[in-house]
């Protein structure tokens, strides 16, 4: 039991609900509240606290994960919809690749960070099948107050020119 | 020089409040959450707690728990840590709860109910109150301030050519995307038990004030501490001392750690805001735009305490003449007592208020000239040795007429108004307009402000001879760690890696003062470096002072020698030479130095929507000496960014004296598809008496964007929007009675 799980919702254990779902490439089982968010799963049940809290209503993108390779808001994810689905997480993201993103300033507070990185990803590793839109339309559901997004769309095209064609 | 922590933020390591692990002080943690006024005004009754729940089970305060005075120690301890049987606006905390089960507790909390015997609130502060409205005084103001400098009405009894205008801005929240968030718990201690405060703040010494005095404690029983801290923007300001508080009541009351963490719409609806304003321009000018007498009343709505409402007025006022030279001047200006959340600091604090005025009548007037923006600021653009309103001489060598052409020209300022103009002949219905600003920001605190905080920094030296920065600056985001790394391995000829900055922790670190008014680097950088230079001279034993290796070798050589002891120099601050300011009258330096800028902005207006959508944006700053020119940059793109939200789509609605749009579904930030690239210019100017040659970044970008963009829709449409945000709903009617 990880140190965070005091915090993880709680529900009669006649009404948990056991799942088996992949996580950041490894099979895993978790017991979960009905109305249990993924988001909380992930950071009081699994200790995965690198997905961050911003809204909790899917406007500010701070908590995406990738689902099933797409960027989802798990603040709006009940946690029992991932079973048998494939969920990434920041923790899948190895720092060294991220050089790019420190260099053009893409992180100032770091709160919204994570999600940022987690569509950046998405956008970076899809960008032939995305090509008919901008970063820019493509990174509007991740709200940053700091940077005014010039770091995050300089330092996501420099990331798609370092790696074009890799994936993490 | 990298961010430092920039990796452990990109990756999703960096550990804020929420996301520390529940072990070691925190082993055991209850959620704690605030039971709030659901009225603006009135005496509370009584409060009914819900049927249905075991309430033994939860920990209660109320303000009986609070051992001290309940107040909240800031600049008149007028506001209660929670309600004393009365409240004066929405939202307001009356009493706290917390248990283990952070579901529990949410129901729990929804079923109490405050009663309360409502009084006639004050929702706007724009007309005088009525006798039952009256909370302050005779007339509910909270402070009043006056600038006078020559005679206005002498010359308004001359004057060939008056101008007047009336203009507002709107509250802003300011959504930084960690919520406030704050733990508490109990230690022991060698002179009985300490109250450990840890959490997301920008001025742990604030907190440390607050929680002593409310909780009837000297230092040594009250410790502060940061946690990496997800965004601030003056919003972690002075709140978070009202959340240490109810954290550190609950905690001793429970005597087991408690954890508050704000969600959203509670972060929303309960923390403090920009000040709102109203501004009156009245200005006599001849004929080539000169100007030959400003008077300017400024009114800000202060919200239900005073808070930090004096000192944005102050702010506001000493902006609120422009960069402009002009012999006469009248300001005169009043913070107002209302029912609303108590206003607070917010990037500019009172200056983006006035000088969204003072630049938007600036085009006015030549508007009604018939003379060109550029030539009205050309004519009266401050130069080296006239003086503002204040009567302080300007000075430093920074040439704003030069910063003014060079803005022109990098933007191809001609060939765009010229392109505008026939582009505005051809579409049937989008509209293209340039607008201008030039601004200024008085770097540092205002007045004596500087001298009063008696800032302080250490430097240790550690036994393997790198050297500690110890201050109570915050890393919120806006680079404060890298800089002070950068200008401490430059001070002392060192590697960035043989510097480390301290987390601030009251138990550790002197009181460097408040992460505010962009005086981080210019001023405690500067602290950073003669504490250094100290430092160096102490170990030199009377020579030259050391540097680099012999520095290095010099601290390892002392611990060698005095094992175990601790090896630091302090640094206090002193003011530059010959600023001087008289806070009564308002004549003198009012700042040490200013910064200074320039904005251009090149929208396009959807005449069928009245959506307005900005094209192009260049800002160029003179900002001293730019430390690292990624973080400056990124300083400047943040702040103008929040400043087109504040000038275009950020409203915050009101029902019943409270935020009705306290969600970021309604509240409208601007995403990355609603803004263009900012283009970032700098003027490289180094202020001597500034860290590094530095002065204040942080809120000089949020001056100038919203009048540019509201000049640019004027010349766009022909219509003449007074008040922001300029919204579709309120640009509409403006065009609507456009021909």
């Amino acid at each position: 039991m990880n140190s965070n799980a005091a915090h993880k919702p709680v529900c009669a254990e006649s009404d948990a609900i056991t799942i088996a779902f992949t996580l950041n490439g490894k099979s895993h089982t978790a017991k979960v509240a009905p109305g249990e968010r993924l988001l909380d799963t992930l950071r009081y049940g699994l200790a995965l606290t690198g997905t961050k809290e911003g809204c909790g209503e899917g406007e500010c993108g701070a908590c995406t994960v990738l689902l099933d390779g797409l960027p989802a808001n798990s603040c709006l994810v009940p946690a029992f919809q991932v079973r048998g689905r494939d969920v990434r997480t920041i923790e899948s993201i190895p720092a060294e690749r991220l050089g790019p993103l420190l260099e053009s300033g893409a992180t100032q507070c770091g709160a919204c960070t994570p999600g940022v990185v987690m569509t950046a990803a998405w956008i970076r590793d899809h960008r032939s099948e995305l090509q008919s839109f901008t970063t820019r339309a493509l990174m509007a559901g991740n709200l940053c107050r700091c940077t005014g997004y010039d770091g995050i769309i300089d330092g996501l095209e420099r990331w798609i020119a370092s790696e074009s064609g890799g994936r993490s | 020089m990298l961010r430092i922590e920039g990796l452990s933020k990109l990756c999703g390591a960096e550990r804020y409040l929420d996301d520390e692990p529940l072990e070691g002080p925190l082993k055991g943690c209850l959620w704690g959450m605030t039971v709030r006024s659901p009225v603006s005004r009135g005496r509370i009754r009584d409060i009914v707690y819900g049927a249905g729940f075991n309430w033994s089970e939860f920990v209660v305060v109320t303000p009986d728990d609070i051992p001290g005075p309940n107040e909240t120690y800031l600049i008149e301890n007028d506001q209660p840590v929670l309600a004393p049987g009365y409240v004066r606006h929405m939202h307001e905390p009356v009493a706290l709860i917390a248990h283990a089960d952070r579901d529990l507790l949410r129901r729990a909390l929804a079923s109490i109910r405050v009663q309360v015997d409502p009084e006639p609130p004050v929702l706007d502060f724009r007309v005088p109150p009525r006798p039952e409205q009256i909370q302050r005084g005779t007339d509910n103001v909270i402070k009043q301030l006056r600038i006078c400098k020559g005679d206005v009405e002498k010359v308004f009894a001359t004057a060939p050519i008056i101008v007047e205008g009336e203009y507002e801005t709107g509250a802003q929240e300011h959504v930084y995307i960690e919520n406030n968030a704050m733990a508490a718990w109990i230690e022991d201690g060698p002179a009985g038990d300490v109250v450990v405060v840890r959490g997301s703040m920008q001025c742990p010494y604030y907190v440390l004030n607050a929680v002593k005095h409310a909780l009837k404690r000297d230092e040594t029983r009250v410790r502060i501490m940061q946690s990496p801290t997800g965004g601030g923007f003056g919003g972690k300001e002075d709140y978070p001392s009202t959340i240490a508080l109810h954290a550190a009541l609950l905690a001793l009351k429970a005597q087991k750690p408690v954890k508050i963490v704000y969600d959203r719409s509670e972060d929303m609806a309960a923390t403090t805001k920009r000040h709102p304003s109203l501004v009156r321009h009245k200005t006599a000018v001849d004929r080539n735009g000169r100007l030959l007498a400003q008077k300017i009343e400024v009114i800000l709505d202060g919200g239900a305490y005073v808070t930090l409402s004096p000192v944005v007025l102050s702010r506001g006022i000493i902006h609120a003449a422009g960069p402009y030279s002009c012999d006469h001047v009248l300001i005169e200006g009043r913070a107002m007592l209302t029912n609303s959340v108590p206003y607070g600091a917010f990037r500019g604090f009172g200056a983006p208020q006035t000088i969204f005025a003072v630049e938007r009548h600036m085009d006015r007037i030549a508007q009604k000239l018939g003379i060109s923006p550029l030539e009205v600021r050309r004519v009266n653009l401050l130069k080296d040795g006239q003086t503002t309103s204040t009567q302080q001489t300007i000075c430093g060598g920074t040439d704003r007429h030069a910063l003014l052409e060079r803005a022109l020209g990098e933007t191809d300022y001609a060939r765009l108004l010229a392109q505008a103009e026939e582009f505005n002949r051809e579409h049937p219905y989008l509209r293209r307009g340039v607008g201008i600003a030039t601004v200024l920001h008085g770097a540092g605190f205002t007045g004596n402000g500087e001298v009063y905080l008696n800032s302080k920094v250490d430097v240790a030296g550690l036994p393997d001879g790198r050297l500690e920065v110890l201050a109570a600056s915050t890393e919120m985001g806006q680079g404060t760690n890298t800089v002070f790394t950068r200008l401490a391995a430059d001070a002392a000829d060192y590697a960035t890696d043989d510097v480390l900055v301290g987390m601030p922790d009251t138990f550790r670190v002197p009181n460097s003062g408040p992460t505010v008014a962009s005086r981080t680097v210019m001023v405690v950088g500067k602290l950073i470096e003669r504490a250094i230079s100290d430092l160096a001279a102490q170990l030199g034993g009377g020579g030259s002072p050391l540097r680099g290796k012999a520095l290095k070798d010099a601290i390892i050589a002392w611990h060698r020698v005095n094992g175990g002891g601790s090896l630091k120099a302090r640094a206090t601050y002193t003011p530059p030479p010959n600023v001087k300011f008289d806070d009564k009258k308002y004549i003198g330096d009012a700042y040490a130095t200013f910064a200074w800028g320039v904005c251009v902005a090149h929208v396009e207006v959807d005449l069928r929507t009245a959506a307005v959508r900005v094209l192009h944006f260049t800002s160029l700053q003179d900002i001293g000496k730019v430390i690292n020119p990624t973080l400056a940059r990124g300083q400047v793109q943040g702040g103008t960014v929040q400043a087109i939200g504040w000038a275009l789509s950020e409203e915050l609605k009101f029902k019943d004296g409270g935020m009705a749009n306290n969600s970021l579904t309604n509240y409208i930030i601007p995403t990355s598809d609603d803004v263009p690239p900012i283009r970032v210019l700098f003027h490289e100017n180094p202020y001597e008496h500034g860290g590094g040659g530095a002065k204040g970044v942080g809120e000089l970008p949020m001056d100038g964007p919203a009048p540019a963009i509201l000049n640019a829709v004027a010349h766009a449409t022909g219509c003449d929007p007074l008040a922001i945000p300029l919204t579709p709903e309120r640009l509409m009617p403006l065009l609507e009675a456009t021909p």
